[in-house]
């Protein structure tokens, strides 16, 4: 285990995430990046990677499939705002039933298969579920256009509030969009109720994923990785492990995707095409599969290079390296280019592969190396002190 | 009082014979050796008892229980452990870890959602697995990764694996297999003092020092079937077996 699992520190890295998530917006604005939009996104994805280190970081099974849990998600979530009430309780409670259910059912036929094979299955199930949403499953998914509230859905329990505008998804009341913008030091600071709705889930979604890692049944999931031929002759059932995890870590799909229509509130199939299951596998092993905080780190680097990157255009890139003598600016900005814009997928790929070449326990092994380096260096300090 | 009884057990793998009407009885307390030649059919006979293969026909009864149909986990769980030949041992975990799962699910069955209490809370757990490696003389490396252990230290913990679950029956795949013979007297003496706390134990084995120095029964396979089964001295002196299995070197 690259974390260590003394009590201590456990408390000490859930007090530190918990302040990390908290303090978010202030925390971030220096990066460009303390605006609601994107720090709803660091929560939903850190949520949905969360989740799906659970699986793949414990029992080594790589789901290529995970976007389809998502999706159920928001479909479940849009569906609990048409019908009974704008409030995001129950839309998201309804979501993480719901994928949960559809996980028992992909999660059941998938795991007759393990490796290469598990994988593809998930795939499968994960296309065939994105089709469908665009074809037979219509009266459902609303199809090209996506699944949205109208003036014209039911809302049992709204119903007597409703004026001729489209209602607003809100946390009993509060509408999830709602921001207060504070000055502090020169920096404008916007605190959003939507980001702490998903902050709270993340919160939550670690710590129940901590318990679930220093539990017997993790350490269970921990023998799946590793053998389990012995596990069979240890007397222990491997099936039902698995289809545990995959279950939980199909939940927080959920919880991930009912929190993207609580923050937004729209349903579309995209979320479920195999694109946005790669991107969870990247986000897990780039910030360290098998660690607490890696996915989280992961999910949070990859989208707000997202955000960032694609966000700049030469002229961005040209006023950067402004410094520069125009010959050198052009030649700078040239070979920059490609990588800002919409070609910050390229950024992604060259950072992503450096991490896999250099530090294949992803970003937290790098993290771990650093405070080993740190700690030798100090123990080393200590060391010479007294022969002084 | 017999603990393992084997009825005229065959499995065929397509037109070939592997095992061919083979009885074997395993008293309760004893270290019962399966011997024979490369290809005699000892690891079928093993793998079927176990659960991994399927026998054509005959019964296997462990405990006055019917083995057959069932899985792995279940023959496990009704208190068979098994040593392979090659060590099976949760390679990327802790030694102690490695020896707490097999104590977890012999406490809580092949499957327990216990995802909510602290691992550290299973401190009898833990003074049992510790208990057991120190037994075997790991304790030392308790808290190392299994997979960084020597050969011959991975055994032992695969022992361990096994003890920690006090197995009524334990079934041992050639449990010196590439071992030196310094190795070997060691894992003879471990296995003796093991045997003499009572525990039953059925031993595949082609080295005939490991053999004689534990078994108080032979049974001799050869294609198929078992052509002797007598005490270690009458073996010895058996014509047959000679002619089947020791050959020139032992006659």
């Amino acid at each position: 285990m690259i974390e260590s699992i003394s009590p201590r520190n456990d408390r000490l890295l859930l007090a530190g995430f918990i302040l990390a998530v908290v303090l978010g917006p202030i925390i971030l604005a220096p990066f460009g990046a303390g605006y609601p939009d994107l720090l709803q996104k660091f929560a939903i994805f850190g949520i949905f990677a969360i989740g799906f280190n659970i699986l793949f970081g414990l029992t080594g099974y790589l789901s290529f499939g995970h976007a389809a849990f998502l999706g159920v998600g928001s479909y479940a979530a849009v569906w609990m705002f048409k019908l009974l009430t704008m409030n995001v309780i129950p839309a998201i409670i309804f979501a993480v039933i719901v994928s949960g259910l559809f996980s028992v059912v992909i999660g059941y036929i998938s795991l007759r298969r393990s490796g290469i094979y598990f994988s593809i299955l998930t795939l499968a199930f994960a296309q065939m579920s994105y089709n469908l949403a665009y074809s037979v499953l219509t009266p459902i998914t609303n199809g090209e256009t996506g699944l949205q509230i109208t003036l014209s859905d039911p809302r049992i329990l709204d119903a007597a509030a409703a004026d001729r505008t489209l209602p607003l998804s809100n946390f009993f009341g509060l509408p999830m969009n709602r921001t207060w913008d504070v000055e502090l030091l020169g920096m404008g600071l916007q605190f959003n109720v939507g980001y702490y709705v998903c902050a709270v889930a993340l919160i939550a979604g670690f710590y129940i994923a901590m318990r679930i890692f220093r539990s017997p049944f993790g350490l269970m999931l921990r023998a799946v990785k590793s053998n389990q031929n012995r596990m069979l002759y240890t007397g222990l059932n491997t099936r039902p492990y698995t289809l545990a995890a995959f279950v939980i870590s199909g939940m927080y799909a959920g919880l991930a995707g009912g929190l993207m229509a609580a923050t937004d509130p729209l349903a579309g199939a995209e979320r479920m095409q195999w694109t946005a299951s790669g991107e969870v596998v990247l986000m897990t092993i780039l910030g360290g599969a098998g660690t607490l905080l890696g996915p989280v780190l992961g999910a949070g680097i990859i989208k707000y290079c997202e955000q960032i990157f694609s966000s700049f255009n030469d002229q961005v890139v040209a006023a950067f390296f402004g410094f520069l003598p125009d010959w050198l600016r052009d030649a700078a900005v040239w070979i920059t280019s490609p990588f800002v814009g919409d070609g910050w997928h390229l950024t992604l790929g060259v950072v992503f592969m450096l991490v896999i070449i250099f530090l294949p326990g992803g970003l937290m092994e790098g993290v771990t190396r650093l405070i080993r380096w740190v700690r030798g260096r100090a123990g080393g300090r200590q060391v010479t002190v007294p022969a002084e | 009082m017999s603990l393992l009884t084997v009825r005229n057990l065959s499995k065929n793998f397509g037109g070939l014979k592997a095992l061919d009407n083979v009885n074997l009885t395993v008293e309760q307390g004893s270290v019962h050796a399966i011997i024979g030649p490369n290809g005699a059919g000892k690891s079928t006979l093993l793998n079927c008892m176990v659960g991994r293969l399927e026998p054509d026909t005959g019964i296997v009864d462990f405990a006055g229980v019917s083995l057959l149909g069932l899985t792995p986990f279940q023959i496990n769980q009704a208190g068979v452990a098994r040593v392979f030949q090659t060590p099976e041992i949760f390679g990327d975990l802790t030694v102690l870890e490695n020896v707490m799962i097999p104590a977890l699910a012999r406490r809580d069955g092949p499957f327990r959602l216990n995802g909510w209490a602290p691992i550290r809370g299973e401190a009898q757990i833990e003074r049992r697995a510790r208990a057991t490696l120190a037994d075997l003389g790991l304790e030392g490396q308790a808290l190392q990764i299994a997979g960084t252990l020597s050969r011959g230290d991975k055994r032992r913990l695969e022992l361990a694996m096994c003890l920690v679950q006090e197995p009524k029956l334990l079934l041992l795949d050639e449990p010196t297999a590439g071992m030196a013979r310094a190795d070997t007297n060691r894992t003879i003496d471990l296995l003796k003092t093991i045997a003499g706390r009572g525990l039953t134990m059925v031993v595949i084995e082609h080295d005939m020092h490991v053999v004689f120095s534990l078994a108080q029964r032979i049974s001799v396979m050869a294609q198929g079937t078992v052509i002797a089964e007598d005490v270690p001295e009458k073996i010895k002196g058996n014509p047959k077996v000679q002619e089947a299995y020791l050959g020139g070197a032992h006659a």
